[in-house]
């Protein structure tokens, strides 16, 4: 068995899931492969960068909670939309040209693309969908391999979304230093916030679990379950939407033909490998998760590890906050992130990282994420309800980690190669 | 006729050969050591016949019938019962439940019978003349009793053949000879007993035959009389006795001392060790002697920073120093080779590269990585120097065997380059070859100008090769000598007070 081999195993199942489920697709799913090259209308482009052209005001909307029920209905409608845009967008493109432009016309709005064309398609949208999970599997990655656990980084992304909201609505309303920037600039203060805010919110997590030693599970669910808490404080109870042009374009707005999101995890996939792999970072990561003490003894920092670890996993779901509040344009402080620390969690294990810590494998957890978005868009492509979604879902992720576990693929290979003696003898 | 026969046993991890070929005996009634280097095959060939592993090729024989055990619990059920080298029970359950437990004695109700459970337990342990609480938390007694507890429940199911896998490394000699005792009891009960152990001397104390192996062969089984000592290690290291004698002649004790490397005055820690000044010069060897527990392995972790020392001051080359992590002391240039390598030492799922780079890599931080080219050529350097047993430096240490996982960890304290280097039971649970070629590294490293502290639990070690010991007893230093004093009698003297 030679060294490339070895490195690229753990790849091999969660890839073969991959291009079975794509292969179902080429099968079943009309057009799921269609591609278009768009061009973006460049007056709407100019608009959308300025972001002044058409309000006198950048607008942003308070929800009070007289109107909230009505509110979180198209919120979640907005969400909705976001998520079956896929399915409707590929059927649609195989209709006449008007009808098409009528399903994705919400996001069209603002999607600007450098060069004023890009990609769209179904594939496409699975990538954009799937990058908050994509980003937070990187740090769920890491924090795993040391052989804990966040999962607060759902909570974390509300609180992210929410403070970014606020900020942004502060300074639409001139009342936030910085304002004199112009709206072309400023979302730059909410962006960094929010980094910050959830980067404090990891490093709060590294103190309980690396300073207190309180179990990971634990010390996680208390952000998890108060994080959103927070963020409904910030916001004051209510949904706050906005339409700035510069935040609004983290996730519905493209660059060089593909959607800017996709750059982004890009960016901090390369970034998290070249930290982790070409510094002693990863070496050490995985020698705490593998044996804490020992790494003690060995003169590792061990403790300062894991929490640093616990920072970098609240500042990816800073980031995965920001990307779901910029697709919806709205801080949903309810509903933003939910349940995504178990999609990230999936993410991991499907990629090849075990829950007991030790090795792991980022580029394993970002293939992990693909598939479970490509099995989400599936779904909704299917008209599966949104209902029962997660039990295929379940379905499909209990069989990636069976194919990853060796005990299994043992016991079926023996299966085989006993009934293949059998026959042999006959 | 035999109770247990292997015919032809091979077996394969990964590319290696473990095992190749082995024919091997065992007749009821007698108490059968198995010997042979680290890595010889000793372990794997104990786990095929208890089911741990199968085996690649050839078959097993028990009491007259080919078996195939696929797991420990089904050789359990058949008659043949293991305890391993590291202590496998559970320490935050009680004695009572560790040796009853999966074959609780129930109630009516199918509820499992505590009140029975403890009267087994006690049953169990007084075959062995030990009485304890078994109510307990096995967590509360020593190494030693968990070990006597392990016997105890691998006794307590209708046991035909008992394997031990070196159960004496970690008691005393009053426990030993218990143990001892009880084998020979057992023996005459016409059980057989298969024995590991890297003492020589325990060997012939109770062995009726001795198999040895090297490099996955059978060198022979011979009777324990007709084999002399010399003969045995020769056979095992597969050189002449003549070699041997060579090779012990040949370790050569370093006489010129330097300044003073490392100096404690009074460090202690409430409730584990009473203030004790320690101080080392470059070159020099010196011992800590004691009883298990009397806290020799304390001051080391003292020293080294995992235990921080809350009374009294030291100093590293002349500077005052306060080691209160094993970071400081590893950029201070210490090294510490503990105890328990399977807690304190070896990363399991890492290579043996990345084991050894591991210290040199941690003193120099996260940023200043080394490159692969350069892991590669240091780890391939210690393997060659060490002799280490391994295909590859990409081989996970956890295949190894304890020997050569202790050389890499030897390895990865060279590579820091230490100005003092902590030895606590270097040589625990390693071969005759391997120990000799250990005492000889450490008086070459001393040759060079190497500060050495030195642990262990054989005081003769200690006495052939300490410039100066500090003997210990309950936690506290009773004594110190030097020189031409450093004698078997003189250290046992102050150990028995």
């Amino acid at each position: 068995m030679n060294k490339t081999s070895n490195k690229f195993r753990h790849l091999v199942w969660p890839l073969v899931s991959l291009a079975l489920l794509l292969l179902f697709n080429a099968l079943f799913t009309k057009n799921f492969f269609k591609i278009e090259i768009k061009k973006q209308d460049s007056a709407q482009a100019v608009q959308a960068l300025s972001g002044t052209a058409e309000s006198p005001r950048p607008g942003t909307s308070w929800i009070t909670p007289e109107n909230y029920e009505a509110a979180g209905d198209s919120a979640e409608a907005a969400a909705n939309a976001a998520s079956e845009n896929a399915g409707a967008a590929a059927n649609a493109a195989s209709d006449a040209a008007g009808q098409q432009q009528a399903v994705p016309e919400k996001k069209d709005g603002n999607g600007v693309s450098i060069f004023g064309y890009y990609l769209y398609g179904t594939p496409i949208d699975i990538l954009n969908q799937g990058s908050k999970v994509m980003v937070l599997a990187i740090g769920m990655t890491l924090v795993i391999a040391t052989g804990g656990i966040d999962i607060s980084v759902g909570a974390v992304m509300a609180i992210a979304g929410a403070i970014a909201a606020l900020l942004i609505s502060m300074l639409d309303a001139g009342n936030c230093p910085g304002a004199s920037m112009g709206p072309a600039f400023y979302w730059i203060i909410p962006v960094a916030a929010a980094l910050v805010l959830s980067s404090i919110a990891g490093f709060w997590n590294g103190m309980l679990v690396a300073g207190f030693g309180i179990q990971p599970m634990v010390a996680t669910l208390v952000l998890m379950v108060a994080g959103r808490g927070v963020a409904q404080l910030i916001t004051d109870g209510q949904i706050i939407t906005f339409d700035n042009p510069g935040l609004v374009f983290l996730c519905n707005g493209h660059a060089l033909f593909l959607p800017f999101s996709v750059w982004i995890v890009v960016t901090m996939y390369v970034i998290a490998g070249l930290l982790t792999r070409k510094t002693a970072f990863g070496l050490f990561i995985e020698s705490v998760g593998n044996n804490e003490r020992a790494s003690r003894y060995a003169g590792i920092e061990a403790r300062r590890i894991k929490w640093l670890t616990y920072v970098i996993c609240g500042f990816c779901a800073g980031v995965a906050g920001l990307l779901a509040a910029s697709n919806i344009k709205c801080a949903d402080s309810n509903n933003a992130g939910l349940n995504l620390e178990l999609d990230a969690i999936l993410a991991t294990v499907i990629g090849g990282t075990s829950m007991a810590g030790g090795r792991f494998f980022l580029s394993g957890s970002l293939v992990g994420a693909i598939l479970i978005q490509t099995l989400t868009t599936t779904m909704y492509m299917k008209n599966v309800s949104p209902a029962i979604v997660q039990v295929p879902k379940a379905m499909v992720v209990i069989i990636v980690c069976l194919l990853q576990s060796p005990v299994f693929r043992a016991k079926v290979l023996s299966v085989f190669a006993s009934k293949a003696a059998k026959g042999g003898v006959q | 006729m035999d109770l247990l026969q292997t015919k032809g046993i091979e077996k394969q991890f990964l590319g290696v050969k473990a095992l190749k070929g082995v024919d091997f005996s065992v007749k009821a009634g007698e108490i059968h050591a198995l010997m042979g280097e680290n890595g010889a095959g000793k372990s794997t060939l104990i786990k095929i016949i208890t089911g741990v592993y199968p085996a690649s090729a050839g078959s097993v024989y028990f009491n007259g019938k080919e078996c195939k055990f696929r797991s420990p619990l089904d050789a359990e059920h058949a008659g043949i019962s293991t305890v391993y080298q590291e202590v496998n029970l559970l320490p935050d359950l009680s004695v009572a439940e560790n040796i009853c437990i999966g074959r609780e004695p129930r109630t009516k109700l199918g509820l499992i019978d505590k009140k029975e459970s403890k009267v087994q337990a006690r049953k169990a342990l007084a075959r062995l003349d030990i009485d304890i609480n078994v109510g307990e938390n096995l967590s509360s007694y020593s190494i030693a009793i968990q070990q006597l507890v392990a016997i105890a429940r691998a006794l307590d199911v209708d046991c035909k053949l008992l394997i031990l896998d070196e159960p004496t490394s970690s008691l005393d000699e009053n426990e030993v000879k218990e143990l001892f005792k009880v084998m020979k009891k057992l023996r005459e009960e016409g059980m057989a007993i298969i024995f590991i152990t890297h003492f020589l001397d325990q060997v012939y104390e109770v062995s009726d035959r001795i198999t040895i192996l090297r490099d996955g062969q059978l060198v022979g089984s011979y009777d324990a009389k007709d084999l002399p000592r010399i003969e045995m290690v020769a056979k095992m290291i597969g050189k002449t006795p003549d070699e041997i004698n060579q090779m012990q002649a040949g370790i050569v004790k370093n006489t010129k001392f330097g300044d003073t490397v490392y100096e404690a005055k009074g460090i202690g820690r409430v409730g584990t060790v009473s203030p004790v000044d320690v101080s080392v010069r470059a070159g020099e060897q010196l011992g800590l002697a004691g009883l298990l527990g009397s806290g020799r392995s304390e001051i080391a972790q003292i020293i080294f920073g995992v235990d921080p020392h809350d009374s009294g001051t030291m100093t590293m080359c002349g500077k005052s120093v306060n080691f209160n992590s094993p970071q400081k002391a590893v950029k201070a240039k210490v090294a510490l080779i503990a105890e328990d390598r399977k807690v304190t030492g070896i990363i399991p799922d890492l290579t043996i590269r990345e084991n050894i780079m591991l210290a040199l890599q941690a003193s120099k931080g996260i940023w200043k990585t080394m490159t692969l080219k350069q892991q590669e050529e240091m780890a391939e350097k210690y393997i060659k120097l060490l002799r280490i047993k391994t295909p590859s430096g990409e081989q996970l240490i956890k295949h190894l065997s304890g020997g050569n996982q202790q050389k890499v960890l030897i390895a990865r304290w060279l590579a820091t380059n230490p100005k003092l280097l902590i030895l606590d039971e270097p040589t625990r649970g390693i071969d005759v070859g391997a120990k000799a070629e250990i005492e000889a590294l450490t008086q070459q490293l001393c040759g060079e100008g190497m500060a050495v502290i030195f642990i262990s639990s054989e005081l003769e070690e200690v006495v052939r090769d300490c410039d100066r010991v500090i003997v210990l007893r309950d936690r506290k230093k009773v004594g110190e000598i030097a020189g031409s004093d450093i004698s078997l009698k003189n250290v046992m003297k102050l150990i028995a007070g």
